[in-house]
């Protein structure tokens, strides 16, 4: 059987690279899975969980801030961070979240809010992933 | 002529200062392998930024962005990125004196650019010459990652995007080698040049569709830019200091050498002219 060529690739190095059968991730416009001879694609990519699967394993990733371009036998992830589930520092995420969420709680102005917002997507989105 | 003992204490003080200055041509060594590596680590996520960009902007001529295009430059920002301390040779005043020279030769009056200090001594030296300045970073780490470059990235971008500046410049030291750093001034926004080349795939799905992915792919490709120069700045600054540690304890080392020749001297002359004095002494009895 075919298989698709993963990589990751983040502004600090390379994430994980190998082969998967499937790519499951969330795009801007929706979830999309990805199978080997996938017609050439670029998608920006949500905050969320990306899911690699390879017979009935599956690996899962928290991207961030990234997109995806895939090719027939190849996709390439890129994003400003990426993290595997076992490398989450649950803690830290916890800790961010309750953070994120005291500071939307405060009024503050829009970048703030904006920006915890953000913030807290990341930190549960990590949270999903390590957990 | 100094005395014996000042003599002494000189030679002591600079064997102490050879010492310090070696252990810190050892530290920065192993920090510049380090930057090195992290420099090249970011080479493929930047390579595959640039294709997928350049790929789409070259893809089809309607497509349009604002920082693709080229507008009146009614301000300019320069990024300058230096380091926090001193130490590293001619590093920080090379690119302050480029610095000031694209400045003097471009424009006339303070309202037409403005700096982003990335460094304390860049800061140090604006706040000094009263230049306009914008936005800066201090305390930046030997290693840094892209979460400390972030808000400063983005906070850039976004005054382009704003039309607060039109051009945006960055100043930097690109890493030669382990002794050689070349001051580098690179236009960063608007994009051009994007190399068609480097394009391979022209036929890409778009999803939702080009102009969106343009509106998320272009500030990050320019913060990956600002970012992967910080990198190799950071590299040129460890490689720099070595080097300049490395000809500090040279010149110890030398000037030991001297002091000790002029200290054996002066107890050679001690000793001759005591035996003199003896010997005069000796004979003036006789």
């Amino acid at each position: 059987m075919k298989t698709l060529e993963v990589s990751v690739v983040t502004p600090s190095g390379p994430v994980l690279e190998g082969s998967f059968d499937m790519v499951v991730c969330k795009a801007e416009t929706g979830e999309i899975g990805i199978l080997p001879g996938h017609i050439p694609l670029v998608a920006p990519l949500q905050i969320s969980a990306v899911r690699l699967k390879t017979g009935s394993e599956t690996k899962h990733l928290a991207v961030n801030g990234g997109f995806m371009e895939v090719q027939p036998d190849k996709v390439t992830i890129l994003a400003q961070s990426a993290e595997k589930a076992a490398e989450i520092d649950v803690q830290r995420a916890k800790e961010a979240k309750e953070r994120a969420e005291r500071r939307l709680q405060a009024k503050a102005d829009n970048i703030d809010k904006i920006r915890a917002e953000l913030a807290l997507k990341r930190a549960t989105n990590r949270l999903n992933v390590g957990s | 002529m100094a005395s014996l003992r000042d003599l002494k204490a000189r030679i002591d003080s600079t064997k102490k200062t050879k010492k310090i200055t070696g252990a810190m041509q050892m530290v920065s060594a192993s920090k510049m392998s380090k930057a090195e590596q992290n420099a090249k680590g970011f080479v493929p996520y930047a390579d595959k930024l640039q294709e997928v960009v350049a790929s789409i902007a070259n893809s089809n001529t309607d497509v349009s962005h604002p920082m693709l295009i080229k507008r009146e430059v009614k301000k300019t920002a320069y990024l300058v990125i230096t380091s926090d301390r001193g130490l590293v040779g001619a590093y920080n005043s090379n690119i302050l004196r480029n610095l000031v020279q694209t400045i003097e030769k471009r424009h006339e009056s303070k309202d037409e650019y403005t700096v982003i200090a990335v460094g304390r001594k860049g800061y140090d030296f604006c706040k000094k010459r009263d230049l306009p300045m914008s936005n800066s970073i201090l305390g930046m780490a030997d290693h840094p990652t892209f979460a400390d470059i972030k808000e400063l990235a983005s906070e850039t971008v976004q005054m382009y995007s704003d039309g607060e500046i039109d051009e945006l410049n960055i100043i930097y030291n690109h890493y030669v080698s382990a002794i050689s750093q070349k001051v580098t001034a690179k236009k960063l926004l608007p994009i051009e040049n994007l190399d068609a080349h480097s394009a391979i795939n022209n036929d890409y799905e778009y999803d939702p569709d080009q102009e969106q992915i343009l509106e998320v792919l272009l500030p990050q490709y320019a913060e990956s830019l600002i970012f992967g120069a910080l990198l190799d700045g950071k590299a040129s600054e460890h490689a720099a200091s070595m080097t300049a540690m490395r000809s500090a304890t040279d010149n110890a080392g030398d000037l030991i050498d001297d002091l000790s020749l002029t200290y054996n001297r002066a107890r050679q002359a001690a000793i001759t002219q005591e035996i003199t004095e003896i010997s005069g002494g000796v004979a003036a009895l006789e």
